[in-house]
């Protein structure tokens, strides 16, 4: 039966308002029925014989009929018109109307978005938007990445899942991110949704392959099956071959996290019988030998992962290996190169034909050195995002900078993560590639020196950077030519670069780097802080300066609760605020939850040390609608 | 910082610890609140994964000053390193130190031929930083000194010069390409006799 859904506030409107519209409105395909006059208790409930058959939505055009009345068309024609609205943005905008568009949007967002799994409990989502077809969940904040949060905090996936399993059944995509997700949780998964379609699970864990080979066997539709940096336990199960010999409609299949080795014989079947796949991405048990014949089974992938490139231990030394320059020529449609795991720098050269139409490549696990990467990348005319390890030195990113003219994105990453070595790449590499890549729209670049002028050089040479962030490993390292702060370099970033919406900081930072940021970063949304600044004033200057930050992160900087209370008129704003290892007292923080009920306020103590003591090891704290959560773990407080 | 190198600000720092121990990066304070959050993931042996009480003023204002001085002198052993910093991801880290283990553990053993010598010996290449070193253990063990290198004119001065087969097949003069390259592309060892080595050195 079709059940009223009642919006949040009480709704005494004409009758005629809610009927038909809540009639044609839940069944997609179902014409409304004619004479369908249906009395109940509920003067709500009411429901006309305006509509005939054939008559769809919106269609007023039935003379014989009572004509529907005005504000019903307009509702009809509202639903028409909002669900070719997709951003979130528009939508949540359009919702804030008033409650007819209110509901009207609820019925018509097919996708949801919960930027945190705790803003809001899945009963009232699934409450207020019944037509969903697409889910994105975010779970723990970025932190956690790094040890910094001790496991099993939270951000767990079952009771989504059980409440979406009543409400979603025509569920077709679930993208997680940093989330808690079982076996059973998969399972529950696989048996609630028959038509779907799409799985991605961005940094979660709790899962194996077990719970792998479910999802394979039970998703008939399944198009994509993307596990991206995620840990997935070892269950022992050959998750692969579950997925039906019959054939699939499979588009994307990523596991190059997953640390299992797979049977390769399954896998090779299984992309045999996969004529739709175009993204394929396979962990380092696959060797080059086996990744020839998968590229011979698999022509027109688009994006390739290609697993460990090296050959097998089987293989001797001089054999005539197999030609893997024409397997690659042979797929022309690869436009996006991951994978390289334990590469043997010799065989690089091979995957030259596909250099030309690149546009991403990622080399962050391979440990090339210059001289390897420099006749690949002068090939690369079209790379726009570019990964890779600073194992390529400064002369390998001038190399970059000299053919990349359409770079978008360039992550370096450091081979090795430590603080006290003299380290491959420097202001050098950076300010090659401001002067080379003039396009450059987000970098993330680690590195052990930096000078002020480099980064200032990279603010001006480069106006459209979006994301900027310098991780200078050393701790408090200033400018290594003029021993100044760092200030003025990000200074300059927030100063020149209009477009910046997320910046990170690092090295010697005082207090004038954060004015900075809060005069000229209006529309920064994401800033992390680590290791930096001198006082409260710091942390106050982003906090009043900076009207559009949404996520704010920092560790280990001098910022006390004089500088939180400063923010009050901004936390309902933000989606989060994390401060670990920085001077907060407990007290400062029941202020902040005194002052904010609508604020969860966490404070996470570290495992071995339970003890209330006066000062916070860690404040995470985010708006909420639903209050404390129920399944804090017992190092959580809530404030 | 030059000039803070200069005023020795290390030697009149003051600092917890007996007289003469290195000082540690931020290790001044002992309390539990160390952040030793041991994550339940990967049991890999991560040094990166130490951690001394890291937070708070101490790290500020010990290791400004630490850190220079340490950056000049040879780095100790292992420095002490805090959770969670740099921040990379446990799994790629994980990836990259097993690379880095197992480059390490497998060793690079060449031959190393003498002329005139009786037999051979083999050197495991990995366990030497620099030619200095690598130098210093040849003459060691054959017993011969290999004079002064110097880009152009080879080794100077000495019966003995130390020369490589690279992957090509070709006979090199040891010390001529930058060590890493060396290292990837040495296969066998043999100190010659100056005499034979002649067409090797620099033609002058």
């Amino acid at each position: 039966m079709i059940t009223n859904k009642k919006p949040r506030s009480s709704d005494t409107d004409s009758i005629f308002m809610k009927d038909d519209r809540t009639e044609m409105s839940e069944d997609d395909d179902r014409s409304p029925s004619p004479n369908s006059i249906t009395h109940d208790s509920s003067p709500t409930r009411t429901y006309t014989t305006g509509s005939g058959p054939g008559t769809g939505p919106g269609s007023s055009s039935v003379p014989e009929y009572l004509a529907p009345c005005p504000d019903q068309v307009l509702e009809n024609v509202l639903e028409n018109v909002l669900l070719f609205l997709t951003s979130r943005k528009d939508r949540n905008a359009a919702s804030l109307v008033c409650r007819s568009w209110y509901r009207v949007e609820a019925l018509t967002r097919s996708d949801l978005f919960i930027g945190n799994c705790y803003a809001v409990s899945p009963k009232r989502a699934t409450s207020r938007f019944t037509r969903i077809r697409s889910v994105t969940l975010k779970g723990r904040p970025r932190f956690a990445d790094f040890n910094l949060m001790p496991p099993n905090w939270g951000a767990h996936l079952a009771p989504w899942v059980s409440a979406m399993a009543l409400t979603y059944p025509w569920l077709e995509k679930v993208h997680l991110k940093r989330m808690s997700v079982t076996d059973d949780d998969l399972a529950l998964l696989a048996e609630s949704f028959s038509g779907f379609k799409e799985l991605v699970l961005v940094c979660c864990d709790g899962f194996g392959t077990s719970g792998l080979a479910i999802v394979a066997s039970r998703c008939r539709q399944l198009k994509v099956l993307d596990l991206i940096e995620s840990e997935v336990s070892d269950d022992d199960v050959d998750w692969i071959s579950y997925f039906p010999d019959t054939g699939t409609c499979l588009e994307s299949l990523i596991f190059d996290c997953v640390e299992c080795p797979i049977d390769f014989d399954a896998l090779e079947r299984l992309v045999a019988n996969s004529p739709s796949l175009k993204k394929l991405r396979l962990n380092r048990h696959v060797s080059m030998g086996q990744l020839h014949r998968l590229m011979a089974q698999a022509p027109r992938l688009t994006h390739l992962g290609t697993g460990s490139f090296s050959p097998s231990e089987d293989v001797a030394q001089g054999e005539q290996g197999p030609d893997y320059v024409s397997a690659f020529a042979a797929c022309k449609s690869i436009v996006c190169l991951s994978g390289f795991r334990e590469i043997i720098p010799d065989y690089l050269p091979a995957i030259n034909p596909v250099c030309a139409n690149l546009t991403s490549l990622n080399f962050s696990y391979a440990n090339v050195s210059a001289e390897h990467l420099k006749p690949i990348i002068s090939n690369c005319h079209k790379l726009q995002i570019f990964w890779v390890l600073d194992s390529i030195c400064d002369e390998g990113l001038q190399a970059v900078a000299a053919t990349c003219k359409e770079l978008r994105e360039l992550r370096v990453f450091p081979f090795e993560a430590r603080e006290d070595i003299e380290g491959p790449v420097s202001e050098v590499g950076l300010q090659a590639v401001s002067e080379g890549c003039r396009k450059l729209q987000s970098i993330l670049y680690f590195c052990q020196r930096m000078t002020n002028a480099a980064v200032v050089a990279m603010s001006k040479n480069c106006p459209d950077l979006v994301v900027f962030r310098l991780c200078i490993m050393g701790r408090h390292r200033p400018d290594h030519v003029t021993g100044e702060p760092m200030d003025e370099g990000f200074g300059a970033i927030v100063m020149n670069c209009k477009k910046l919406t997320r910046l990170a900081v690092s090295g010697l930072l005082t207090d004038r780097a954060f004015a900075y940021i809060g005069k000229y970063g209006k529309i920064v949304r994401t800033l992390s802080v680590a290791f930096a600044g001198d006082s409260d004033m710091g942390l106050k200057y982003v906090l009043e300066g900076c009207p559009r930050l949404q996520k704010l992160e920092i560790r280990d900087s001098p910022f006390g609760d004089a500088a939180l209370l400063s923010g009050l008129h901004h936390y309902y704003n933000m989606r989060f605020l994390w401060m670990s290892a920085c001077n907060l007292s407990n007290q400062g923080c029941q202020q902040i939850a005194q002052a904010l009920p609508r604020l969860v306020v966490e404070v996470i103590k570290h495992e071995d040390n339970l003890d209330m003591d006066e000062n916070v090891d860690t404040l995470y704290m985010y708006r909420s609608l639903e209050g404390p959560r129920d399944d804090v773990p017992r190092f959580v407080s809530i404030l | 910082m030059e000039f803070e190198r200069d005023l020795h600000l290390d030697a009149t720092e003051l600092r917890l610890g007996l007289p003469g121990t290195a000082t540690k990066q931020s290790s001044e304070k002992q309390k539990p609140n160390s952040n030793l959050a041991k994550s339940n993931k990967r049991s890999l042996p991560d040094m990166n994964e130490e951690s001394e009480g890291s937070s708070r003023e101490n790290s500020r204002t010990v290791s400004s000053n630490d850190k220079k001085s340490h950056d000049q002198e040879t780095a100790p052993p292992i420095k002490a390193q805090v959770v969670g910093w740099p921040p990379i991801r446990s799994y790629r880290k994980n990836c990259l130190q097993a690379k880095k283990l197992e480059a390490e553990a497998a060793g690079l053993y060449v031959k190393v031929s003498m002329d005139g010598a009786p037999y051979l010996r083999k050197i495991d290449l990995k366990v030497y930083k620099g030619y200095p070193e690598l130098l210093k253990a040849l003459e060691e063990m054959f017993k011969f000194k290999a004079g002064k290198y110097s880009e152009r004119e080879g080794y100077n001065g000495s019966e003995h010069v130390p020369t490589y087969e690279d992957k090509d097949g070709d006979w090199m003069l040891v010390g001529d390409v930058p060590w890493d390259m060396f290292i990837s592309s040495c296969k066998r060892l043999r100190i010659m006799k100056e005499s034979e080595a002649r067409g090797l050195g620099c033609a002058v």
